[in-house]
């Protein structure tokens, strides 16, 4: 992540955000993908409510990473808000890994202090040199973007499901970008997600017991779902 | 102004998550269904704005040296290559494809 704040700057300045536009994203947001959005949907024309709702939900996988740190460090209530801003992929991936709280304590705060200073000094480095760049497309640079997304997506490819997810949003943010507002799109192909759970639940609980009412069908899987994930971390 | 609203709602957004998961009591985000949501969620997004920022050009679908980059950096990420390797392959791939006048 630290070495793609340099993408990000060059993307974000590339898009049209002057320079302390760009850092203060980095500042106060401070969750790459969301800020790689961000950015994406102003440049497209997407309205700020509009473009800010896709990089929100896709900052919504930071509370569940909160409430793992938040059973593991256990902070005193008067710290969670200034630990808060850290809570991002790679720092819960340093605590969680740690064999004591100590440690994971530690883990938390190096991870995310260096993080946070190379994220915010990269991002400088990359608008400014965006700026004496002049046409970043011609170097290639409007491609980073979706390089990162790409790049943080097909790990989570790991089941038919998150495949399924993934194609269904595909079509959805493909087909209908010609006819809805920009930034519009990718909030409707957010809902391939509960289509997918849903169709699957039908399925399996159809291929199960007929005759089951619908609430018995979802518990066991979505249990079932969970407890893969789980084993894969 | 509509940038630094943006900017704004983002960031006050996404702190607040990060915020809500360090003080909500453990077991009340920790259903089956919405954590299977929550994890599927990032997927639907990043599918749906990888598609996008390769094909799109404000509200019409293209194909241009955007494609070439992003199928370099799925085969690089297929080797299993580190992050930055990916974005650097689809960026030189990018500008090597307009260079040719792709």
């Amino acid at each position: 992540m630290g070495l793609s704040g340099f993408a990000f700057g060059v993307t974000s300045a590339g898009s049209g955000l002057t320079l302390l536009q760009t850092c203060a994203l980095s500042l106060l947001v401070f969750t790459g993908a969301s800020q790689f959005a961000l950015v994406g949907a102003l440049a497209a024309g997407g309205s700020p409510l509009t473009a800010a709702a896709g990089a929100f939900f896709l900052g919504v996988r930071n509370a569940f990473y909160g409430l793992r740190l938040s059973q593991l460090l256990r902070l005193t209530r008067a710290v969670r808000p200034f630990a808060a801003q850290w809570v991002i992929d790679e720092t819960t991936a340093v605590a969680l890994a740690q064999p004591t709280r100590r440690s994971a304590r530690l883990g938390f705060v190096v991870t995310g202090l260096s993080l946070y200073v190379l994220w915010n000094l990269t991002t400088l480095l990359g608008a400014l040199g965006a700026e004496a760049i002049g046409d970043t497309d011609a170097w290639g640079l409007d491609a980073a973007g979706p390089a990162v997304f790409l790049a943080l997506l097909a790990p989570m490819l790991t089941s038919t499901t998150e495949r399924a997810v993934a194609g269904l949003a595909v079509v959805l943010g493909l087909g209908l970008l010609p006819v809805l507002p920009a930034g519009v799109p990718v909030l409707v192909a957010a809902l391939a997600a509960p289509a997918v759970l849903w169709a699957e639940g039908r399925r399996r609980g159809a291929a199960r017991k007929p005759g089951q009412p619908r609430e018995r069908r979802e518990t066991p899987d979505a249990g079932e779902w969970r407890e893969t994930r789980a084993g894969e971390r | 102004m509509n940038i630094w609203i943006a900017i704004g709602a983002t960031a006050i957004g996404c702190y607040a998550v990060k915020l809500i998961g360090l003080l909500v009591p453990a077991g009340a985000l920790e259903r089956p269904l919405v954590r299977s949501l929550a994890a599927l969620l990032p997927v639907a997004l990043l599918a749906a704005l990888t598609a996008q920022q390769t094909f799109g050009d404000g509200r019409a679908l293209v194909l241009d040296a955007r494609v070439a980059g992003l199928a370099a950096a799925a085969v690089v990420l297929m080797l299993r290559a580190p992050f930055l390797l990916v974005v650097a392959a689809a960026v030189a791939v990018t500008a090597g494809a307009r260079a040719l006048g792709g």
